[in-house]
């Protein structure tokens, strides 16, 4: 996006989440087993698209090149992944209450 | 992207971004479930991934202006910096992991700014995680296009005859900048200038604090 | 051969689809090597999970004329940015 046009710098800032922070752990600790590089997680994202960086934060965008990434690298397949996301769903209506009994 | 927290200000007056306290969303399940199946297959460790936080957490701009301060107060701690900023951070005993760390110096005739065209590269492991506007696509498309333009926006006025010089982190490298020491900051002790660091002022959006401003 | 600073290099205006850290920005533009790296993996590579060699990365410094021609906003100011050795021919 170099050189494009865009409007005034947004200046408004955020404390990070806990899910957020996880995000970022993740994405080092995955890194540092070896399961992909820094680069094949900017690869995912820039294959999301542009319509994915209007319709999606940032962290979102990364747990989803993270996901990628494992799946690519056989760390868990889709099917455990669809029963692991089903199982936390219904858990509860909220971050807090969708953890797992072990947080 | 949705900016609308407002109504949930946290102790900084930055909103929080949908946390505990909000609906679940598709990807904090997706987060909850990877986070969950590297647990399960014994690739991390819920305490890893908590140290990993706090580590982060702990990283913040003080470290890079402790680190700007010396420079300004060590003539050779900065020949140093201005040789390999990874070692000379490393040397302040800070931990920086592998990161290749480059310092670009603000004088009288060249100011410098930092951004990151094609993701969001940052010295995180010295400064902390980057702030929200320069992972922008507003910041990354116009830092390389209308520098001066952004620089005012950050309220930054550049002396006439000063040349902007734009590092786009485009690979391995990172950048910091060390800015210009204030006039009427002689006789300060390094503790003291550190506190004049502002974090924008070490990304080039930004000037240190003047004395009398603090 | 490894190219010295100060040396002219014009970026190879290829445009393959995929991960590649060469800006679009500035494919076809020539600058000056302003410092030299050191050997780095190819993130074209280790994008994809491959073996990647380890390839020169340089520091290539550009003017604002040159990279934004007439619509420069200072054409003196200058521009730096890391680019691989394969993105790099004589200018």
């Amino acid at each position: 996006m170099g050189g494009a046009a865009a409007g005034a710098v947004p200046m408004d800032g955020h404390d990070f989440a806990l899910w957020e922070k996880r995000v970022d752990a993740l994405m080092i600790l995955g890194s540092g087993k070896g399961h992909f590089t820094v680069d094949g997680l900017r690869r995912a994202l820039e294959d999301m698209g542009e319509p994915a960086f209007e319709s999606m934060s940032y962290y979102e965008r990364w747990i989803a090149a993270i996901n990628q990434n494992l799946i690519e690298a056989g760390v868990y397949s889709l099917e455990e992944l669809g029963e692991k996301m089903a199982e936390v769903d219904a858990r509860g209506e909220t971050y807090a209450a969708a953890q797992g009994i072990s947080e | 992207m949705p900016h609308d927290h407002h109504d949930h200000l946290s102790p900084s007056g930055h909103p929080y971004r949908q946390d505990n306290d909000s609906g679940l969303t598709y990807w904090q399940t997706m987060e909850i479930a990877v986070r969950e199946l590297l647990v399960e297959k014994g690739e991390v460790t819920a305490s890893q991934i908590a140290d990993q936080i706090s580590a982060m957490d702990e990283r913040s701009p003080a470290n890079g202006a402790a680190v700007v301060a010396r420079a300004w107060t060590d003539p050779d701690f900065k020949a140093r910096l201005m040789d390999n900023a990874s070692d000379a951070s490393r040397e302040m005993g800070f931990d920086i992991g592998p990161m290749h760390l480059v310092a670009v110096e603000n004088t009288a005739e060249v100011h410098n700014l930092i951004v990151c065209t094609l993701c969001s590269c940052y010295p995180r492991n010295l400064l902390g995680l980057p702030p929200d506007w320069y992972k922008t696509r507003e910041y990354r498309s116009r830092a390389v296009r209308e520098p001066r333009a952004v620089l005012r926006e950050f309220g930054v006025e550049l002396a006439n005859g000063v040349q902007v010089r734009v590092h786009d982190s485009t690979a391995d490298m990172r950048y910091i900048v060390l800015p210009a020491r204030p006039a009427g900051t002689e006789g300060m002790d390094a503790e003291a200038l550190a506190a004049l660091v502002s974090r924008d002022s070490m990304i080039g959006t930004g000037l240190p604090r003047t004395p009398s401003s603090t | 051969m490894t190219r010295a600073p100060g040396s002219a290099v014009k970026i190879r205006a290829l445009s393959p689809p995929g991960h590649i850290r060469t800006p679009h920005y500035l494919r076809g533009k020539s600058g000056i090597v302003e410092r030299v790296l050191g050997r780095f993996k190819n993130p074209e590579q280790l994008a994809y999970a491959l073996p990647a060699p380890k390839r020169v990365l340089y520091r290539v410094r550009f003017t604002m004329q040159e990279v934004w021609g007439e619509t420069a906003e200072a054409p003196n100011d200058t521009l730096d940015a890391e680019i691989y050795e394969h993105w790099l021919e004589d200018a």
